[in-house]
């Protein structure tokens, strides 16, 4: 249980996905105008990370490492993870209309997330995917893609919440759009130094 | 011939693909703690894309429109899996440096955005020096980015110490928000030089569109299995 939770705290906080290690910097820096927005993202992604962390481990374990075919991992991932996303946005519309309607928007934008494929290849490199007992693959993949993308909600929110606050700033001509987020992305990141302390 | 160069000066100068159209920012964000890396990252992202750009201008004719960016998802991924085995092969240094994000190459928006934008409507050639352009434009962003935080960072370049010892290095430079900082003015200066000439700033001001815009024509999960219906 203790090794769970220093996995979950060290993917959503430690090495947070967006501000240190790089992953889903699109969305990040393009869908964080506003905090609805940004939620709505965020938990979309938190929703595709999980299912889909959980996925790759399963094909991975079973398909790929039983036929000796792992270096193909990156091409299947890729395509089971973007087919995902398209069962995944079908299944929501059909029998889940509340939730499509909050998510529907971005699930699209989410296979080209970095972060999705990063989390279905760091829980192979990482060996969460080949762990003896079954249960326990399963349930440390899940547990690292959720606070990967619970990580990613955060940091998204918060970003939004700081542009939102910004919005009618006197920023140089210069300066103004990319940069300043970028700038702002920064700071958070020196923010989220303070994390590494709990290792 | 005048294609040809147009193309290079397109990729390098015109739609940088890192200063103007603000694309493939995990890479470029993530492996630019020294300037080798930068340059290893830079090329081998090059060469995937020109591979791709060039088999995929090939096949154009051949692969149906419906299941065209599954096509080009599968060409790019395979390219970017013989380009990993052979830098781990070859090159073990930068391959572990690197690390992830050379299997993330398959995401990076610069490659599939060419395939789409370009090379799936042009030929052979004007592909390939496409992808000669875009990569030689991204492998010098990422360069010029790399050597900047070396040099703030640990006071070198590619390894020589260019600053004397007098100079106490900001670790923060190599560390994550150093990244962000450095390509945060790089980026102002670019708008600052078009602002005096006059000229629109990049594209990266209104990046919201141009996100959507990528993900959603380009590299969205959308795209990939269009059923009739969606036509």
């Amino acid at each position: 249980m203790g090794n769970l939770l220093t996995i979950a705290i060290g993917s959503a906080f430690i090495s947070n996905v967006v501000l240190s290690q790089f992953l889903g910097i699109c969305p990040f820096l393009g869908v964080s105008k506003k905090v609805k927005t940004a939620l709505g993202m965020g938990s979309a992604v938190v929703f595709v990370i999980t299912l889909a962390s959980a996925v790759a481990t399963i094909i991975y374990r079973f398909v790929l490492a039983p036929l000796q075919i792992t270096y193909l991992q990156t091409i299947v991932f890729i395509l089971v993870i973007a087919a995902l996303v398209q069962f995944v946005e079908m299944f929501l519309k059909k029998s889940m209309k509340g939730l499509y309607q909050a998510l529907g928007v971005y699930l699209p934008l989410i296979t080209t997330n970095c972060a999705v494929l990063g989390v279905a290849l760091t829980n192979v490199q990482k060996g969460y995917a080949m762990e003896p007992a079954f249960s326990d693959a399963i349930l440390k993949s899940v547990v690292n893609g959720f606070a990967v993308a619970f990580g990613f909600l955060i940091s998204i929110t918060i970003m939004a919440g700081l542009r939102e606050s910004m919005e009618y700033n006197n920023i140089p001509k210069a300066l103004r759009g990319m940069p300043h987020v970028l700038l702002t992305a920064g700071l958070m990141a020196i923010a989220f130094f303070g994390f590494s302390g709990l290792k | 011939m005048g294609k040809i160069f147009e193309r290079l000066y397109n990729g390098i100068l015109k739609e940088n693909p890192t200063f103007v159209l603000i694309l493939g920012m995990c890479p470029t964000l993530a492996v630019t703690t020294s300037a080798i890396n930068g340059l290893g990252m830079g090329l081998t992202t090059m060469v995937v894309l020109i591979l791709s750009n060039m088999l995929i201008s090939m096949l154009r004719k051949i692969i149906p429109d419906g299941v065209r960016i599954p096509a080009f998802i599968v060409v790019i991924a395979s390219f970017v899996t013989v380009v990993e085995l052979l830098l781990e092969g070859y090159l073990p240094s930068l391959y572990k440096s690197l690390g992830l994000y050379i299997p993330l190459i398959v995401v990076n928006c610069i490659i599939l955005g060419r395939a789409e934008a370009y090379a799936s409507k042009n030929n052979v050639i004007l592909s390939l020096f496409d992808g000669l352009g875009m990569g030689l434009g991204f492998t010098i962003a990422l360069t010029l980015i790399g050597s900047i935080r070396e040099l703030l960072g640990t006071g070198a370049v590619f390894g020589y110490r260019v600053l004397p010892a007098a100079y106490e290095p900001l670790t923060i430079f190599i560390l994550a928000p150093g990244a962000f900082f450095v390509l945060a003015f790089l980026i102002a200066i670019m708008n600052a030089i078009n602002i005096k000439r006059g000229k629109p700033t990049g594209k990266g001001g209104n990046c919201d569109q141009l996100c959507a815009e990528c993900s959603n024509r380009s590299c969205a999960g959308r795209n990939l299995l269009v059923t009739k219906e969606d036509k």
